[in-house]
């Protein structure tokens, strides 16, 4: 579902003496249907800029990455938008907020993209916000003023909205108790399940052994860097 | 799949000055494509070039018409060109004095379009215009109100109602939320959001502020000197910059 | 120079009236320009109304002046003697009698025939100049048949008044085409308009137009399909000829508030009078 073919980054910082940053070199590996791959390495080992990447967020400078039969590295921007909106989902660190949205209709969002009606959107969003513990007066609410683990918390409902064949997990249970850890672990368990290729990183241990099948070390890739 | 507009080797001068050069495009159904850059970088130029308000040196802008599939719009005849400006195009302005008419009532002026193809029973246009007045979160009871009686952010709102009331496929904007105070903005941006997504809005915006291309748009355009220095998904082009312009441009914005 | 030119203007400029006139029968309710001549009059006095009818007459016309409906007022008596000065037509107060009728603001009561000629004194031609002062502008929406913004005034007014309040100058459509000023006369006339026998021509000399409706035009007053066209009607008979179909005005008779109302069309009534018919005025 998920592969990546000699795939290289690399910054140019041309307002900074024009500083070149190698920050990826030659990776190569592959995510099949229902297997949840951990991406780790040590800090700025270039695990997140790698997600990006797979994510079209990040130019890609070498190689190819494929989701299903697309090649992001290749592809045009209304492929890519497409694909974000039907086949890859992403939990990113933060979440993004624009303000005055409620909660609700952040989380119901991914679902009114693709067409669904405002009511099934809606009724979806509501048994994740539930399944996270997040209280329903807090629904009509913009997540601007929300802890750190509620936002996350948010974060992950708007990213398990829809049933993404493939997913790319951020720290997704970061800022986390161990209730909510629960919860994300069985929604990733879940995807699994229903034969989401997952890539995820997640700082903490015992999440990684419990929903990932395999572990790829980011650090091997980047130059510079102690394997 | 036939772009919605598809911009070919738009070129603007002004005697030996390019206000715009050679600039191709493609835009599709649904996508709001933004145009960043600084003051005289070409933007405004390009986007009057394509919106027929000014006619290039060279180029083409094709628009995938209802009735005749793709045309041309620059080669069109003025009375086309005028009827699409009132059916499936729209341009929102800058200052909403120069898209609204100031002596005519809201309702009036949400209400022109629809009489301008024919609608006629007055009732009907009443109840359509006070609709549309909801929808861009202008009370019910300023119907018969004037503009000049409105704040600047209603303007532009009213703005909005009376370019959409007809259905258009296509919005152009130069600079939306230039000149209105930093929460009407915010409020502005989230209204254009759910108009676009909600009627499947294909629009271009022209601006300066990279918030609010963060936030409408799915696909992003650096110009500078005018040219288009890079192009590319909104977010790529916002967090990993590859031209040095687009870099420079991206670090000047400072984090609140 | 003792002697004027027949009916005062040159040949050359009756002529390029006629032409004028000719391209305005020819595209009816079209805005004609035409390069309006300095008359002894001021504008805003009918100057446009008396080149018209100084192009269309013949010595063998018999020319009526009529003012809000009536032979008698300065304006009608000075005009009548302008012709009979320069060229000495045969004048008359009857309606039925004339063959060339020039009029400010009012359209006779009595129903026109073929033969006979309607000239309107007309102050602002352009229908939409109100709302769009570009006269660039308006004469896209004539070639265009951009008309919305006729339409928004009349929303306008209902928003306003609860009813198209335009009660005089009431725009209408001709032939399905042209959107026209019929000049500022009551729209109790307007129903007048379509289809008479006599052919119109409208003139404004300060702003220099010529436009025309030839006999036998289809002429709609514009309006809402749920606010339709009516054209208003005084509620009493004539105070001196009992008349009931015939636009009135109102006159003050004295200091207490007294008032009378009488046909504005002073032939008509002094018509009816003289066959008879005595309203409750009357002495």
């Amino acid at each position: 579902m998920i592969n990546l073919n000699n795939v290289s980054k690399t910054f140019t910082l041309h307002n900074q003496g024009s500083a070149v940053i190698e920050v990826i070199n030659d990776v190569s590996f592959a995510v099949e249907p229902g297997e949840c791959v951990a991406l780790t390495g040590a800090s700025g080992a270039g695990k997140s800029t790698l997600m990006r990447m797979i994510y079209g967020n990040y130019l890609t400078q070498a190689g190819e990455i494929r989701i299903g039969d697309l090649d992001i590295v290749q592809a045009k921007p209304r492929d890519i938008i497409k694909l974000r909106r039907d086949v890859l989902g992403y939990v990113s660190q933060f979440l993004r907020v624009v303000p005055r949205v409620p909660t609700l209709d952040v989380v119901a969002e991914p679902l009114r993209a693709l067409g669904v009606a405002a009511d099934d959107a809606q009724g979806r969003a509501k048994a994740l916000l539930t399944q996270l513990n997040i209280p329903q007066r807090l629904w009509s609410l913009s997540p601007t003023t929300f802890s750190g683990g509620e936002q996350q918390r948010v974060n992950i409902a708007r990213g398990f909205a829809h049933s993404y064949p493939a997913m790319l997990l951020d720290e997704p249970t970061a800022s986390l108790d161990a209730a909510n850890r629960e919860v994300v672990l069985n929604l990733i368990e879940e995807a699994k399940a229903r034969g989401a290729a997952i890539i995820g990183i997640f700082h903490d241990e015992a999440a990684r052994d419990r929903v990932c099948d395999r572990e790829i070390d980011v650090g091997r890739f980047t130059p510079g860097m102690a394997a | 799949m036939t772009p919605l507009l598809s911009v070919q080797g738009i070129t603007k001068r002004y005697g030996m000055h390019f206000g715009c050069a050679d600039v191709s495009f493609d835009l599709y159904p649904g996508e709001v494509m933004g145009i960043v850059g600084e003051s005289g970088s070409g933007k405004s130029t390009l986007l009057n070039c394509m919106a027929g308000h000014l006619p290039p040196d060279a180029g083409r802008v094709v628009f995938d018409t209802r009735t005749d599939g793709p045309r041309d719009t620059i080669t069109m005849s003025e009375p086309e060109r005028r009827m699409l400006g009132r059916t499936d195009w729209a341009f929102v302005h800058q200052h909403a004095r120069d898209g609204l008419r100031m002596g005519v009532s809201a309702g009036g002026n949400v209400g022109e379009r629809l009489m301008a193809v024919g609608e006629r029973h007055y009732g009907n246009i009443r109840d359509k215009a006070t609709d549309w007045l909801g929808r861009v979160e202008i009370d019910a009871s300023r119907v018969d109100d004037r503009p000049t009686t409105f704040s600047g952010g209603m303007q532009q709102r009213l703005q909005i109602a009376r370019n959409l009331v007809t259905g258009p496929r296509l919005v152009f904007m130069d600079e939306p939320t230039g000149g209105l105070d930093v929460s009407v903005q915010a409020r502005l941006l989230d209204l254009l959001r759910g108009l676009v997504r909600d009627m499947g809005l294909s629009a271009i915006i022209v601006t300066h502020d990279l918030a609010v291309v963060r936030l409408l748009a799915d696909r992003l355009m650096v110009m500078k000197s005018g040219r288009v220095v890079e192009a590319g998904l909104t977010d790529q082009v916002l967090d990993d910059p590859q031209h040095a312009y687009s870099q420079l441009l991206v670090s000047s914005v400072l984090q609140v | 120079m003792t002697e004027y030119n027949f009916a005062y203007l040159d040949e050359q400029t009756k002529r390029m009236i006629r032409r004028a006139i000719l391209k305005g029968l020819a595209i009816p309710g079209y805005q004609v320009p035409f390069a309006s001549r300095e008359m002894p009059m001021p504008y805003g006095w009918g100057t446009g109304g008396v080149q018209v009818s100084a192009a269309v007459l013949t010595p063998q016309d018999r020319f009526k002046v009529i003012d809000q409906g009536a032979d008698d007022t300065t304006n009608a008596v000075s005009i009548r003697a302008f012709f009979q000065r320069t060229a000495g037509v045969a004048t008359t107060t009857s309606t039925g009698d004339a063959t060339v009728i020039q009029t400010r603001h009012r359209i006779p009561e009595d129903t026109l025939s073929e033969g006979q000629i309607l000239v309107y004194q007309v102050p602002i031609p352009e229908p939409l100049r109100f709302l769009e002062p570009r006269e660039s502008e308006t004469r896209k929406m004539h070639s265009l048949q951009e008309y919305g913004l006729m339409h928004v005034k009349l929303y306008e007014d209902i928003s306003r008044h609860g009813h198209i309040a335009t009660s005089y100058a009431y725009p209408v459509k001709v032939e399905g085409r042209y959107v026209m000023d019929p000049s500022p006369i009551p729209k109790f006339d307007n129903p007048k308009l379509g289809d008479m026998a006599a052919i119109q021509l409208f003139g404004a000399g300060r702003e220099q137009r010529i436009y025309a409706l030839p006999p036998y035009t289809q002429v709609v007053s514009l309006d809402f399909e749920d606010h339709p066209f009516e054209a208003s009607k005084a509620d009493h008979p004539c105070g001196m000829c009992a008349a009931t179909d015939s636009y009135l005005d109102e006159l003050i008779v004295d200091d207490a508030g007294g008032r009378m109302f009488v046909c504005s069309d002073t032939d008509y009534c002094e018509a009816r009078q003289a066959a008879g018919h005595k309203g409750k005025d009357a002495a």
